[in-house]
């Protein structure tokens, strides 16, 4: 049986500026996330990758097109909703770490849920305590950020992108910033997690390596989106 | 919402310690000016209005004016009475008013008394003197004539006299001394120095001599009437109402201090508006410097703010957090500025022990409650516009994604 997908994005259009000065980055784009799908976002440089995202995660809107998630208009929801929508149902990860550097790891991962309930909890403490756990940082849960490796870093940004249960985690180049071996860490992470609890990832990177381990891979070329490998 | 703001705004002051403290110390300088200023001009102006009421009347009741009065006669004629110079200015029943003014709210003291013009004649010198006739036991009503008694004493038998120290030394009299009075009517007698006084005020230690009431009968030939009742009242700065209330229940004119006095009331005004003004510039100060601290802290912080946003911080928590930083600021450098001000003020002595040349400081004055809750308003009022740019920030260009 077809699984129904979570989000639905169709023909989707962004321009920026007006007139003889507008530049349109998105030209039309289509694209179905299913839930447990982790799907690999390519694309050149300057190609749309970022605004699309943004776009999904609502922090910025599209200048037509679908924009739907879990069955809410997303294109027509208010700045109110989209914020309360992003604090609940979407994760984001990205290429740096922007982890609240006056914040221990403990409270940068709840800080999330913290903000969309006005107050830390202490069931947000032990799920935060978790999912430290679950990505290796058990006895760093106290360390700033500053007191922490670039691979430690992201994978406390992964846990802050899961402690609100998104159904999407967008990811913008998340290994972007590391090595290899934290690269492999990360991603081990990320699937593991997918594997686990059917969260959803949209991945974007230029890695050849992340995307190969993808469940799919859609790519991006002047504003079009192509499934499989795109042909120039 | 606020707990969690609370939290952050807290950690945020607390992780950059440093510019957290400049900031506490900018605020708490202002405030110490602000409540300095205050129990200064305030202790100034109690001070003057001390040393300018302590020794005179608040109000003087005298015989109301018979001014020259015109009338339309029969046909169109005008009738003018003139001004009645054939009577004396006296009060002739004033025993009854007395009982009217006691009972009057606010009025603590009532002397009525017989004065006028005399000369002091010794040897070849002749001075002219006011000469005040008042009962023995009202002698300090007015003016505390028993404790400026710098020889002598306060006593004043109907044979005695008290005079000024300046008139004394200009007449080489001594206590004991024997002199002789004469009168503006043409009375004249011999009384004796009971005692000199210094009250500090020229034209009191100079040209005034206080004598026995039934004397003063004698000497300006007025069996029965007495030629003014002068009145206490407390607080000093209501004589103007309480002199229109007398005025109307006794029939005669009240004349308030403030009336002979309007060039007091002027510097006491001008000295307060200076106090304002620089109390203004204070509060000005501190929110000019918690605004732009906090628009700097905002520029650095543009990202942090963007990825709250971004994870879905809404921006009522946001504004929330800087307003709450802002107002701890104000309330820390509020209580931080009150205290080190008291501490200030600790060396000075109150407005009645200060001696000549001192700081008439009144810490009573220093306005310290208000001085901490405006700096904490103004504080917060001071960053609600950066508190309302961050909500603004949108966190895409903020985190550069």
């Amino acid at each position: 049986m077809t699984k129904s997908p979570i989000l639905i994005v169709e023909d989707l259009t962004k321009s920026f500026g007006s007139g003889e000065h507008e530049v349109r980055v998105l030209k039309g784009i289509d694209l179905a996330i299913t839930r447990g799908e982790v799907v690999a976002l390519l694309g050149p440089s300057g190609s749309g990758k970022s605004t699309l995202l943004n776009i999904i995660g609502t922090l910025m809107r599209a200048s037509g097109g679908r924009h739907e998630m879990l069955g809410v208009d997303l294109s027509a929801a208010s700045d109110a909703e989209r914020t309360r929508f992003r604090s609940t149902r979407l994760g984001f990860v990205f290429q740096f770490h922007h982890l609240l550097l006056d914040l221990s790891a403990l409270e940068n991962v709840m800080m999330p849920a913290a903000a969309a309930a006005g107050r830390e909890t202490h069931s947000m403490r032990e799920r935060a305590k978790d999912l430290l756990a679950a990505v290796g940082l058990a006895d760093r849960i106290d360390y700033r950020p500053a007191a922490l490796s670039g691979g430690q870093r992201q994978r406390v940004a992964v846990a802050r992108a899961l402690i609100n249960r998104p159904a999407l985690v967008l990811a913008d180049e998340p290994t972007g910033n590391l090595d290899r071996e934290s690269s492999d860490r990360v991603m081990d992470l990320l699937l593991r997690i997918n594997a686990d609890t059917q969260t959803s990832f949209l991945i974007s990177t230029h890695d050849e390596q992340i995307a190969r381990r993808c469940h799919r891979r859609v790519n991006i070329l002047d504003g079009k989106m192509f499934e499989g490998r795109a042909q120039r | 919402m606020p707990l969690y703001a609370l939290k952050l705004a807290i950690r945020h002051l607390l992780a950059h310690r440093g510019q957290t403290s400049l900031l506490v110390a900018g605020v708490a300088l202002g405030v110490s000016v602000f409540v300095f200023i205050s129990a200064l001009i305030g202790g100034l102006a109690e001070l003057l209005t001390a040393r300018t009421v302590g020794s005179i009347p608040h109000i003087v009741l005298e015989a109301a004016e018979r001014r020259p009065q015109s009338s339309w006669g029969g046909d169109g004629a005008q009738i003018v009475r003139q001004k009645d110079l054939g009577r004396r200015d006296q009060i002739p029943v004033w025993e009854p008013l007395i009982e009217v003014i006691e009972r009057t709210p606010n009025v603590t003291a009532v002397s009525p008394q017989i004065a006028g013009g005399a000369f002091i004649e010794r040897g070849e010198a002749v001075k002219p003197v006011s000469v005040v006739g008042v009962m023995p036991d009202k002698l300090s009503a007015i003016a505390d004539i028993a404790g400026a008694i710098v020889s002598g004493s306060g006593d004043l038998p109907p044979d005695g006299i008290l005079v000024g120290s300046r008139l004394a030394d200009d007449l080489d009299l001594r206590v004991g001394q024997v002199l002789r009075i004469a009168s503006d009517r043409g009375r004249s007698r011999s009384l004796r120095v009971q005692g000199i006084f210094t009250l500090g005020i020229g034209s009191a230690d100079r040209q005034t001599a206080y004598i026995n009431f039934t004397a003063a009968r004698a000497l300006f030939d007025l069996p029965t009437g007495v030629t003014r009742i002068e009145v206490k009242v407390s607080p000093a700065t209501g004589a103007d109402g309480i002199a229109a209330r007398l005025q109307r229940s006794t029939g005669l004119d009240a004349i308030p201090w403030t009336r002979e006095n309007s060039q007091l009331f002027e510097g006491l005004d001008a000295q307060a508006r200076t106090g304002l003004i620089i109390k203004t510039f204070a509060l000005v100060t501190i929110v000019v410097g918690i605004a732009s601290a906090m628009l700097l802290s905002i520029a650095r912080r543009q990202a942090e703010i963007g990825i709250m946003r971004a994870m879905g911080a809404s921006k009522a928590l946001v504004v929330t957090i800087y307003l709450i930083e802002g107002t701890l600021l104000g309330v820390a450098g509020g209580l931080m500025g009150a205290s080190l001000a008291w501490l200030a003020l600790l060396p000075f002595p109150p407005v009645d022990e200060a001696q000549v040349g001192a700081l008439p400081i009144d810490r009573a004055q220093g306005d310290f409650l208000l001085a901490i809750l405006l700096t904490s308003l103004a504080a917060m009022l001071a960053s609600l516009l950066p508190a309302r740019r961050a909500a603004r920030i949108d966190p895409v260009d903020a985190i550069g994604t």
